[in-house]
């Protein structure tokens, strides 16, 4: 439609089924070249059903996928010129780190001598060198990954899927590879498309983070606008600001006045929603202030403290409000019992109206 | 933390020497000398039970052994009354009927192997990868043959092969051989490429490679084994069969089974337990074969 040809990627009202499921309805993203993408969502979001139809693994019901301008929706994977990383690595255990990486070259009827001057360079690049004839069943997962990786670079591909390359990978390694493919595509400019479930993941390495659910896009923006904006109480929570609690907003004067259950009312000139809302916020948002305080752009929520516990660095509390708990962390020491004021900066929470949220029946 | 928390309670209330006393006393609740007892008890026990097994496996192939080297061998005595190789020699005699029977079985068998390789590959791929209406349907036809009893269905099938000017001959032979063993490596030969991950397949098609050279570069090396597996169960099995080639090949296709049978038959021990023993070789070896090389993930998938 409105995609301009230059995109490396411009999917169309895309939609997926498997058999009678439907899977994906509707998705639109469009991809400009040496941009890293992640697809960012919980399992059986649709996201790695999207990335395998732009792979042409799976089939697409309806709409178009255009790389460079080319229509490839009804194209078998080997014609569409891309490469990608699996979670299972599926590199090929009959084959040498030679053979796996030099695969695409060999098919593309490069001669023997220069494959193996081509595979050593990228096996440089990844800090693999020497591994050449190394069965690839001899590897650790880290290693298979980069063999994987060195695999899909190989045949410089214009555009790389990376189908939950590190989720099998320690917590180390992970981060590891994560900078290493990161400044491999900044080096080399290839277009990235990340799936992946891990939030942080996402957020570092990504240009710009599509959320999903439910086999559509929730929202698209850069990780900043995606973690201080998110358009949905499911990107909210999604993100990270999984507490809630129910404010009533009222006009008063220029400004509107916040109530709460339970609390101290504030008043506030920040721009709302009116009516009852839901505000989303994450722990770290919270801080600890005296029961009675009333602060202009917070409200209070008195309770008390029900535990303490010491991370590192400061105090982490639970503070039970009525039947209500919420975790703040807080640098000065508290007793036990104390009664605290909860403090919630308007500015920091995510505001939507209770009655949409109820409408569109969230889990 | 709620063991730690017992424990603690128990060092408070003073208990601990009474716990030290429950876990010294079922100590002594076996002497050393039961132990010791029970202990000989097993491992004789294990010892019979090994040598039980052992009869039972080395016994008939001891019986065998003996006979093919008793040149005179008759009823009062427990054992042969001359030994020596003579019925070697003569099984061995490059003109005798053993070799040219050997030869002829073994030539049946690789061309059973190769008609049932040529349909089990291709429909061994297609039931493991392809979604096909009436999956479970086909697979039971393949097994169909094994399903009645098999003089009922050779003597139809040698009255059809009459017709078609077929029996007495190799191929005759052959066909009725790779229907048989059909069932074995269609179901082993489509577990061999269920067991291949789907995403090295895609991982080859992702970066350039046609269906056709995914399935050799990628497919077939990975799914091999189990075919060789197959390929050898199918070799054996035609090696070793007798109704069908009795019924389809006699008189003029005399395979090792057909041997055996008239040798016994004729009262021709020696020659009988020979060829018997021959018999035996490629089972052995095929069993090592199957130990070292077939993957669990192959054997579990079989019949699925």
């Amino acid at each position: 439609m409105g995609a301009p040809v230059s995109a490396a990627i411009a999917i169309d009202s895309l939609h997926v089924s498997y058999g009678n499921q439907r899977v994906l309805h509707g998705v639109d993203l469009t991809v400009a070249p040496g941009e890293f993408i992640a697809i960012l969502g919980s399992s059986g979001c649709g996201k790695t059903t999207l990335l395998r139809t732009i792979a042409g693994f799976q089939k697409a019901s309806q709409g178009a996928i255009r790389l460079f301008g080319r229509d490839v929706v009804n194209m078998p994977p080997e014609k569409r010129g891309m490469a990608m990383m699996f979670q299972s690595y599926a590199l090929w255990p009959h084959m040498t780190v030679l053979g796996n990486v030099g695969y695409g070259l060999r098919l593309r009827g490069v001669a023997k001598d220069e494959i193996r001057t081509r595979v050593a360079t990228i096996l440089k690049m990844l800090n693999l060198s020497g591994l050449e004839d190394r069965k690839v069943t001899n590897l650790s997962g880290g290693q298979r990954q980069r063999v994987a990786l060195g695999r899909a670079l190989a045949i410089e591909p214009e555009i790389l899927l990376l189908d939950e390359p590190l989720s099998n990978l320690d917590a180390k390694v992970r981060l590891q590879l994560r900078s290493e493919i990161k400044s491999l595509q900044n080096r080399l400019g290839f277009t990235a498309v990340h799936v992946t479930h891990d939030r942080e993941e996402a957020m570092t390495m990504a240009d710009r983070i599509v959320v999903m659910d439910a086999g559509k896009i929730a929202q698209i923006g850069s990780p900043k606008e995606v973690f201080d904006h998110p358009n949905s109480p499911f990107v909210a929570s999604f993100m990270g600001a999984e507490n809630t609690i129910g404010l009533d907003i009222r006009t008063s004067g220029a400004g509107v006045e916040v109530a709460v259950a339970h609390g101290n009312p504030t008043s506030w000139d920040g721009a709302v929603p009116l009516g009852p809302v839901t505000a989303y916020f994450r722990d770290d948002v919270a801080s600890l202030d005296g029961p009675d305080a009333r602060i202009d752009g917070s409200i209070i929520l008195p309770g008390r403290i029900t535990q303490r516990t010491y991370p590192g660095g400061h105090y982490r509390y639970v503070v039970a409000i009525n039947d209500r708990h919420f975790t703040v962390t807080d640098d000065h020491y508290h007793e036990l019992d104390d009664a605290v004021g909860l403090r919630l900066p308007l500015a920091s929470l995510h505001l939507f109206p209770t009655d949409t949220i109820k409408g569109e029946n969230h889990a | 933390m709620s063991i730690e928390t017992q424990a603690s309670t128990a060092i408070r209330q003073g208990s601990v020497p009474a716990l030290r006393g429950v876990a010294s006393s079922s100590r002594r609740g076996f002497s050393p000398f039961a132990v010791r007892g029970w202990g000989v008890l097993s491992t004789i026990l294990k010892g019979l039970g090994l040598a039980v097994f052992a009869f039972a496996l080395f016994g008939p192939l001891a019986n065998l052994a003996l006979w093919s080297v008793a040149e005179r061998w008759y009823t009062p005595f427990k054992l042969p009354v001359t030994y020596g190789m003579r019925y070697w020699e003569v099984v061995f005699r490059p003109t005798g009927d053993a070799m040219s029977s050997l030869a002829t079985s073994v030539s049946i068998a690789c061309l059973t192997v190769v008609v049932a390789l040529a349909v089990s590959v291709p429909a061994g791929y297609a039931l493991a990868r392809l979604k096909l209406p009436f999956r479970t349907v086909l697979m039971i036809v393949f097994l169909l043959p094994q399903a009645f009893p098999s003089v009922a269905i050779y003597i139809n099938v040698a009255r059809v092969f009459y017709s078609l000017g077929l029996t007495g001959t190799i191929p005759g032979v052959v066909l009725v051989h790779a229907a048989h063993g059909l069932v074995y490596s269609v179901w082993i030969a489509a577990a061999a490429f269920a067991a291949v991950d789907k995403d090295l397949e895609l991982a080859a098609r992702n970066i350039g490679a046609s269906p056709l050279r995914t399935f050799f570069t990628i497919t077939l090396p990975l799914a091999a084994p189990g075919i060789m597996a197959s390929a050898i169960f199918v070799f054996l099995e035609s090696l070793d069969e007798f109704t069908g080639t009795f019924f389809v090949g006699v008189p003029q296709v005399t395979t090792l089974p057909l041997l055996l049978y008239n040798a016994s038959m004729g009262g021709n021990y020696q020659i009988a337990s020979i060829t018997a023993l021959i018999l035996l070789v490629p089972s052995v070896l095929f069993m090592i074969f199957i130990e070292r090389f077939l993957k669990a993930d192959v054997l579990s998938k079989v019949g699925q």
